[in-house]
Parts: C-alpha cells; structure tokens; sequence
C-alpha cells in the first residue's frame, strides 16, 4: 500500500510534466484562474489553441484509439496528465464536454463520413460541442423531454427548449435528444440528432446564476432542419444512445472539492478574533476544523482508491458513487463555517473584508449548485440506495402510458 | 498509486472472514454476554493457530510476521462478527506496548506467551477523561500500588501495561497483591474489571512513557477503527436485508425514500471512515510522521459511523430491533464499547484539530 506512480506512470508523468513546462506556465498561486482579465472570446481563442497544442502533442484524447486520433493511453495516463495540467495556468473545461460526452456518441453512432468530418476538427479544438438534454420539464426526470422532432421527407424539424446547457454560446456542434413519437412511453420515443449550433432557428440566451456567473444557457430551437443522416442511433432509440453517452463520460473518480479548505479555514480562524483571541483558540472551531478535514480528505482518499483500481487496470467500484454527494455539501458547510468565523463582519462582501475572502465566498455562492448539477443531492441518494445497497426503485406510475398522455 | 490491499492480503481477510462468519456467531457473542465465559475460545484458538491475531508480532517472539497492514483487515472482520475476544487488549495495545517500548528481555519473556494465546495482556495508556477521578497510580520504581478501573478483559488478563506517572510499567497479575472486580458494562460481551494493586512488584518498560504511549494509541485507533468499520458495513447489511424482506403499506419497507436515503447515508459515512482506516493503516504500517493525524481521523470518522450505523439500524428495523432477541443491540453495545475503549471521539477530535493546526503552522 502507497501512494506512488508505478515505474510506467512515474515515467508518463514525467514526459508530460516536461511538455507542460515547455509550453505553458506554472500557476503561481493556487487561486490563479486562466483567464482573469480576457474577454470570454479572447478565453476560447485560448482554449482552442491550446486543445491545438496538445492534439499534435498527443494529449488531447488520451485513452482514444491511435485510429482515432487519440494516444491509446490509459485512463491512469489520462488522469495523471489532468493532475498534471492543473498545476499550469492554461485554459481547463471548455472541451470536457465535447471529449467526454459528445465526440464518443458521434464516434459510436454516426456514419464512418461523419465520424471522418467531426472527429478530427473536435479532437484537435476546431470546433466545440455542447450536450443538449435537459429541459424545462425535463431535469432529474431526463426522460420527461419534450422538444419535439417531426420528420419532414429527407429530415427532421426540430421546435422546442434546452436548459442548463454548459457553453452553449460559444459551441459549433451539439447532440440532442428530443421526442419524434409522441403515442410512445416516455423513455421509448425519444430519438438523438447532431445539431449545428448555428444553424437559423437556434437561439441560444445565457442564464444569469444566483453566483452572478452565466457559465449555462437556455437554447431555443424554432423550426431547426436537420437531416435525418446526422440522427444518432435508430429513430426512437434516443434512450439507449443517451445512456451509452452517460456511459462515455469522464473517469467518474474526480472531484471538485479543493484540497487545501482547512488549511484557508485555519488561516482565517487565526485573523478572526472571537472573545478577544484568536477563534482558532476556541475548541468549538477547533472541532469544526477537523470536521472539514475528515470531510475534504476523506473525498481524496476515496478518489485515490479510486485511481488505484484504474492503475490496477480495473473499474472502480461502487463508492465512488459519494464523491460528489460528499464534497458538493462539505463545499457549503466549510465555507459556511468560514463565514462565520467573522462574526456580524462575516456579512460584508469580499471587498470589504479582504481578499482572502474571495475565494471562499465564491465557493459559498456556487455550492448550491455544485449540490444539483450533475445529479442532485437525491438523485445520488437514490443512485447508492438502488446500485449499491440493492434496495427496490422508485415507484413509477408513468412508465407504459403513452406520453401523449401525461401531458394532457 | 496503489492505496489499496494486496490481494494476498485479501485471501488472509477472506479466510478469517469465514472461519469467523461459522465461530463468531450471535451465539457465541451472547453466551460471553451471560457470563459463561470471560471470550470465546474457540474463536480466539482459530485466531491464535490462524496466525491471525499475531500477524503484527515478529516471528522470533512467536508471531506470524506478516504486519500490521494484515492485522487490519483481522481487525475489520472481528468488528464485522463482533467477536468477543481480546484481540485488542492483547495485540493491538498490550503487545505493541512491548515490542515498542519494552527491553529486549521483557519481549522475549512475555510476547510469546501473549502469542500463544494462553495468556491474555491488556494495557491501560492514558486517561485523560473521567468521572470517578481515581488517584493514579503510584510507582517507585519497583513497585506499584492504586487502582484501574474500565480495564478491558481485566479479569482474564495475566499481564498489564499501565500508565504510572510519565512510566510505562509491566505487572504480572498472578502476583500476589493484586485484587480484581469484575464491572457492569454496557457491552458485557467484551467484559471489564476493577484492578487494584497493593504494593505489587512490576518493572517499568526503557522508554519515554508519554512517546510510547501516544504511538501505541495511535496505532490502536487505527486497529479499532477497522473494527468499527467492519462492524458499521455489517450491521447496514443486516438492516438492508431486513427493509427488503419487510413489507408495510403494501411495499417492500426499503422501497421507502426515507429509508433508502437513510440508508445512503449511513453507507457514505462508513466509506469515509472506511478511507480514512485505509490512510490510517497506510501511515501505521509506513512509519509515516502523518500517523498521529491519520489515526485521530480514522477513529473520529470510524466512531461516529458505528454509532451512527449502529443507533439508526435498530430504528430501520422498527419495533423488533428493540427486542433482546435480535441482534441490533449487540452492534449498538459493541460501538459503545469501541467508541470508549481508548478515550472518546472528542478527545480525539482534539488530537485531529491539533495536528491540522501544528501541520499548517
């Protein structure tokens, strides 16, 4: 039992350490974000050079087959070289839905000319591919959708609404999951298409989060053409395709928490003065400080385990499933805990305490969402209760009744 | 990376897990429970021949050398079948006491007895905490008076390690002097005794007592926490099985949100602890200067997740969890009995906070 690389992962990280050092800068300070100060066009520019980059350098798709333009690497490989990267300050995310979700449904569903036309462009950061499922009617209950897909002689028209969909104003591509058979059950008459962002009748309007953040969007689609060669998958088999898409998406060991939220809380807990000393004297911040460590560690060490089953060539098991469910509410409860440290001053906005108080109160205001996207705190529930523990579903009354139906 | 077991060390887990799963029956636990006999012997003789409960002694003392990553996963199937033995007082405190501080004569006049099963150690490190404010003891170098109370299988025990002033002393309870009462106990399936000590010849072990102990502790909390852990993953199996045979309102009762998510729950707070027996184990077996840090947070994270799996397990069953004849109680006494065995989860909880503190200065 270590912590170590095996010889083969020690010399990957190596070699890719040396290509990052290369071709980009080390972060300076770990609040540093790329970006700060670019416009959000001059941030996609940057990503897409830099997605350019690592495609000719063979890190832009590294478990994808050679033929397919990837490394054929491992997921170990993969998420030793995201580890890596995260120490250099250089443009992260803008392509994780378009390599983890989208570029694998093409690759599994569309025709080899497609597949020969998109794969190349989206791998090598030409172009930007966002996920359309969700909708207004349609969140945890994905297969409440209903955008509507009409055939029309050699195509489809597409009228509907799309929601939370992450960088929608800046993507070329998408795939979209919409109903073309009404008189179906939910699940069974939904079909999935290519979509070309930019084609008339896509409106695509940002959605202003109570972060004060737009990183979601709305998508309007008013009588959008698409040909029936760029549907995924058979007409109404919108299901399974979705699925295998879910199943596509990234190695589910990661996690968003910060690693060094005690530490913050232990610097803020010195400054902030509680009965005239210090409140880290107090036993009852203290107690609170090892409770975010065992909440914020134990994440790590899960993932670790994690990685070990990956390194070992295996799956990861089942607990992986509490990452997100942990980290998302230990987000809120540490950066709440943190805000009280000041007492009535822990009211006052980042710009009047300090700017130590930045991070924490950005993370304060986006930890609500963390715990809803992605799966929502009782979703995951559900998850660990049904595939871990074995217990029985949920009731469903909606499940055989045509969905023509349930919306009257 | 490679934080995980070897899969050698699973097949050892494996097989004490079945030899276990047929001894360490309710059976067994409930007839320690009455009194009939201080452990099950047959379970600690399979522990014993298995090299089991020895895995951390070297073999030159008469253990089986394997290490403490193996006692581990002994310890996690012990809490899994609640097995009513003295693996603790005997190996996880009272032997790593003298392979840590002892003389090299005071080894090997002892730890192979203690290997062999026949004669029971324990061991009493700190006390920090209490309610009956006991004088502590006295020791003048050669001999040793007072009185230990709490002390787990205090009346089966052959041999002591106590905490005397800033000492570690070893006392021989065969020797004449030395009075034991047995105590009520919320668990009585892991029984314990009053020790008193009229001026009882014992021998101090050559080392910094406070050091000494503070790493035998820590090294403890590891070990129980494995207990706990496995206890915690069991007692949620027996609870889930239940809510799926069950039915009420016309359903299976675990097919009920409340119930599924409780369940969740308590399955996410014993992976955390479960991650955190792992680091734990990893700095204990590594010598790592992190162990103090790991073991406060493996015991924290591992006492709450049995209490907790333990107290919510006999609300999952309703009303016939409440009843002496199932077995939910035994796991809510056992949790009890860990949770208190080296100091509370609080005391711990300090020492956790305190580390933080000292690592980010």
């Amino acid at each position: 039992m270590d912590f170590n690389d095996s010889p083969a992962e020690a010399a990957f990280r190596a070699e890719a350490r040396a290509w990052l050092e290369a071709n980009g800068q080390r972060r300076q300070h770990v609040d540093e974000r790329f970006g700060e100060g670019l416009s959000e066009a001059e941030r996609i520019a940057a990503a897409k050079a830099w997605q350019a980059k690592k495609a000719a350098a063979s890190y832009a798709a590294i478990t994808w087959p050679k033929s397919m333009g990837g490394r054929g690497g491992t997921p170990m490989e993969q998420v030793i070289y995201t580890q890596e990267e995260a120490k250099f300050l250089v443009p992260q995310q803008v392509f994780e839905i378009s390599l983890g979700m989208c570029l694998p449904t093409v690759a599994s569903w569309a025709a080899p000319a497609l597949q020969a036309r998109y794969l190349p462009p989206g791998i090598a950061g030409q172009e930007i591919w966002c996920q359309l499922f969700s909708e207004p009617s349609a969140g945890s209950d994905t297969g409440g959708i209903r955008t509507r897909a009409e055939k029309r002689g050699d195509g489809w028209i597409i009228n509907g609404q799309k929601v939370w969909t992450s960088g929608a104003h800046f993507c070329d591509y998408g795939i979209l999951l919409a109903r073309s058979d009404w008189d179906k059950p939910k699940q069974e008459g939904l079909t999935m298409f290519m979509i070309d962002m930019k084609a008339p009748g896509v409106e695509v309007r940002p959605i202003h989060q109570m972060s004060g953040e737009s990183e979601f969007n709305e998508v309007f689609l008013n009588d959008v053409a698409i040909p029936d060669s760029h549907r995924l998958g058979p007409e109404c088999g919108g299901w399974k395709v979705m699925l295998s898409t879910l199943m596509h998406e990234r190695l589910s060991v990661g996690g968003n928490l910060p690693t060094d939220l005690h530490h913050r809380l232990i610097a803020l807990a010195k400054s902030c003065r509680w009965d005239n000393a210090p409140a880290l004297e107090d036993t009852r911040v203290r107690a609170r400080i090892a409770e975010t460590y065992l909440q914020q560690h134990g994440v790590e060490l899960i993932i670790s385990r994690g990685l070990t089953a990956l390194s070992r060539g295996q799956t990861p098991g089942p607990e992986m499933s509490v990452i997100k469910l942990v980290a998302a509410k230990a987000m809120q409860n540490i950066t709440g805990f943190a805000l009280e440290l000041a007492g009535p001053e822990g009211i006052l906005g980042y710009q009047a305490l300090g700017d130590e108080w930045r991070y924490i109160q950005r993370l304060w205001l986006s930890a609500p969402g963390a715990r809803l996207a992605g799966g929502t705190d009782e979703i995951l529930r559900n998850v660990i209760a049904e595939r871990v523990l074995g217990l029985p579903g949920e009731v469903r009354t909606d499940r055989k009744i045509p969905f023509r139906e349930l919306t009257q | 990376m490679n934080f995980d077991f070897s899969d050698d060390q699973r097949l050892i887990q494996k097989t004490v897990r079945e030899m276990l799963a047929a001894t360490s029956s309710s059976t067994a636990v409930r007839a320690v429970m009455a009194g009939q006999a201080p452990y099950a012997s047959t379970v600690w003789q399979n522990l014993i021949d298995m090299g089991a409960a020895t895995a951390a002694i070297p073999e030159i003392y008469g253990g089986a050398g394997l290490g403490y990553l193996e006692l581990c996963l002994v310890a996690e199937e012990a809490g899994r079948h609640l097995a009513p033995v003295p693996l603790s007082s005997s190996f996880y405190l009272a032997a790593e006491a003298l392979l840590q501080g002892g003389s090299e004569t005071q080894r090997r006049n002892w730890l192979p007895r203690i290997a062999a099963g026949d004669l029971i150690a324990t061991a009493i490190l700190q006390r920090s905490e209490s309610y009956l404010n006991i004088p502590p003891l006295s020791f003048d170098g050669g001999v040793l008076s007072g009185t230990v109370t709490a002390v787990p299988d205090g009346a089966a025990a052959g041999l002591a390690v106590l905490r005397a002033g800033a000492d570690l002393v070893l006392v021989d309870l065969s020797a004449g002097g030395v009075t034991r009462t047995p105590q009520p106990s919320l668990d009585p399936s892991r029984p314990c005794a009053e020790l008193r000590f009229s001026a009882v010849p014992a021998e101090r072990l050559p080392c910094d007592g406070a050091t000494i102990a503070a790493r035998v502790l820590n090294g403890g909390a590891v070990l129980l926490a494995f207990e706990q852990v496995g206890g915690s993953a069991r007692i949620l199996e027996i609870s889930r099985d239940y809510t799926l045979e069950r039915r009420a309102f016309g359903r299976q009762v675990g097919a009920f949100q409340a119930l599924k998510h409780k369940m969740a729950d308590l399955y996410t707070g014993n992976e955390l602890a479960r991650a955190h027996a792992y680091y734990g184990a990893w700095a204990l077996a590594a010598t790592a200067p992190e162990l103090a840090k790991a073991a406060a947070a493996a015991r924290v994270a591992a006492t709450a997740a049995f209490n907790g799996a333990a107290e919510e397990g006999i609300e999952i069953h309703g009303g016939i969890g409440f009843t002496w004849e199932m077995d939910c109680h035994l796991y809510l006494r056992r949790a009890r009995h860990l949770a208190h065995l080296i100091g509370s989860e609080h005391a711990w909880r300090v020492q956790l906070a305190n580390e933080l503190v000292r690592e980010a200065a």
